[in-house]
């Protein structure tokens, strides 16, 4: 292919645009392991912060991880039969509900925690307790949940699979974990990477939410910002993309391979 | 993998029976239905529909009654607010969009080495917490900041502005480019090669065939990516909070409100209009583009 000079102009802005994305990261990675920040990295390196982090803030962190893991359970069982239900019985009404389960994405986080503290701030154990960012956290993943199941689900044609089932006399809730489930796999899992990482880096609503004693890492991360030295917040974050990166690279791959066959077929005609 | 085998079998086999059989069989009950239903429906009606509901209510009790929702427009601090924020998300939106065009175009059209490294990186910050964007900025633009650095090198001085405005909009550029490059690639990935080539065959210059082809193309794609993009900046919280700049978006003041002011009826009034105002822009560009599958990520606002 001719390379021409809108071709270099067009790959100019695009690395550009990325260092605009990596350098930040990048920077507040090194901060994290620098002696003094100030100084800059002549000062040498230093894994200091990361054990205070860890010694400060390793509670948070643990309760991000166990939210995660929770709400992710709770988005299995109440999404993957609902997405069933979505695709199985299109109508009207699937749809409003469809419609009234993505309205917590759609509007924003503060407004959500707003509605849930003005309802709920007054039930004492509940506000306090971890259950209380969960229920944010579920209302806001759900809906990415139940697109990702539904996705999969109306591609599989999923009536032919359950006659078959059925003919061979297969009850619904052997089809529906025989069948259904094991067919929708990718879709689950897609869903379930979605739901932990979002979970993991919700800030808008558990900010409203938590309590001293119920703070997640997001939380800690805007507690460190305000108050502790700047290596100290540079070496949270670092932990945080060392969490978050993984899945975010397994995200990828994911939709990497889900989306191969269908560009073959594009190209094919 | 065998229940495909063993479908087929069962399929060919008795057809006239399964024929009989399948259509009813193969349906759920709706009692099956229900209880399929029953703990999306829960979540949905206990932690959604009856807060928002009350805080609706809420709002009314308050001491200027329902006339707190017409506050926004009638007090000058909150309208200022609002079109503060208004005119912020635009002009991230617009920027974001071109931008993203650009490269989205040029990712999908070209392939070379590290591409896909490219691609990644672009797509990075879609799920940072908004306050690590802040932090980002703070990284780029605050006082210990790259851009400080170069400028303090080049020409003795540094160019700080992570805690003004421009921050503010570089912040709203971070979180939003990876869900409009996505859209936008996306969309021009099933752009009709075909129709630039008839174009260029035809006489048209680069200019036109941009303008009356491809731009043309990308259109329903820009439309839906632009309006989830507008959408989050709208509601986008903890940038605006760890830059901690003077400019009140909306977000800011609905938390100032509530936290310091404890003036609940008029964050929970604030908060809703907020709410229709996003949602009302996604779901107007939904029925517009007729699709139904824009999710919008928000996880790093």
């Amino acid at each position: 292919m001719r390379r021409t000079g809108i071709f270099y102009a067009q790959l100019g802005l695009t690395i550009l645009l990325c260092l605009f994305i990596v350098v930040p990261i990048v920077m507040s990675a090194l901060a994290g392991v620098t002696v003094n920040v100030f100084q800059g990295l002549s000062s040498g390196l230093t894994l200091r912060w990361i054990f205070e982090v860890w010694d400060l803030y390793a509670s948070s962190i643990f309760l991000s991880l166990w939210l995660a893991i929770a709400c992710l359970f709770v988005t299995l069982i109440a999404g993957v039969p609902l997405a069933y239900v979505l695709v199985r019985k299109p109508g009207r009404a699937t749809r409003l509900f469809e419609e009234l389960l993505t309205l917590p994405v759609a509007i924003p986080g503060l407004a959500l925690a707003l509605a849930l503290l003005i309802t709920y701030g007054g039930v004492s154990g509940y506000r306090s307790s971890w259950l209380f960012i969960l229920t944010g956290h579920v209302l806001f993943t759900l809906p990415f949940m139940v697109r990702s199941v539904a996705a999969v689900m109306s591609a599989m044609d999923m009536k032919t699979l359950e006659e078959g089932a059925a003919s061979l006399g297969a009850g619904f809730w052997r089809r529906f974990f025989t069948v259904i489930v094991p067919n929708a796999k990718p879709g689950i899992l897609a869903g379930a990477l979605m739901v932990v990482t979002l979970s993991v880096g919700e800030f808008n609503l558990t900010w409203m939410l938590h309590t001293p004693l119920t703070k997640t890492l997001p939380v800690g991360l805007a507690d460190s910002y305000a108050s502790m030295r700047l290596e100290i917040g540079s070496a949270y974050t670092l932990i945080f993309f060392v969490l978050i990166m993984p899945l975010l690279i397994a995200m990828q791959i994911l939709a990497n391979r889900s989306s191969k066959p269908a560009r073959a077929t594009a190209e094919d005609k | 993998m065998s229940m495909d085998l063993d479908l087929k079998e069962g399929r060919s086999r008795p057809s006239l029976l399964s024929s009989f059989l399948t259509p009813r069989a193969a349906a759920a009950s709706p009692a099956i239905l229900t209880v399929l239903l029953i703990p999306g429906l829960v979540i949905v009606a206990a932690f959604f529909l009856i807060p928002l509901a009350r805080v609706a209510v809420e709002v009314g009790n308050g001491p200027e009654g329902w006339g707190t929702y017409l506050l926004i427009l009638t007090n000058a601090r909150y309208l200022e607010s609002l079109i503060q924020t208004l005119a912020m998300s635009a002009g991230v939106t617009v920027m974001a969009l071109v931008l993203c065009a650009i490269v989205g175009l040029f990712l999908v059209r070209n392939r070379f080495a590290g591409r896909s490294i490219l691609i990644g990186t672009l797509t990075l910050p879609l799920s940072f917490p908004g306050t690590v964007v802040g932090f980002m900025v703070i990284m780029l633009a605050g006082r210990q900041g790259v851009i400080g650095g170069l400028t303090d090198a080049a020409f003795g001085s540094k160019l700080v502005f992570a805690y003004d405005i421009a921050g503010l909009f570089i912040g709203y550029l971070y979180f939003s480019i990876p869900r409009v490059i996505l859209a936008v690639m996306a969309s021009a990935e099933k752009l009709d090669l075909q129709l630039e080539e008839a174009a260029r065959s035809l006489g048209a210059s680069r200019f036109r065939v941009i303008c009356d082809v491809i731009l043309p193309g990308l259109m329903p794609g820009l439309i839906s990516s632009g309006a989830i993009c507008f959408a989050t900046a709208m509601g986008a919280f903890g940038t605006a909070f760890t830059l901690a700049t003077d400019i009140d978006v909306l977000p800011m003041v609905i938390y100032t409100e509530f936290t310091r002011n404890a003036n609940i009826p008029v964050a929970a009034a604030l908060s809703i209009v907020l709410g229709l105002i996003t949602w009302a822009c996604l779901a107007a560009v939904r029925s517009f583009t007729g699709e139904g599958k824009s999710l919008p990520v928000r996880g790093g606002a």
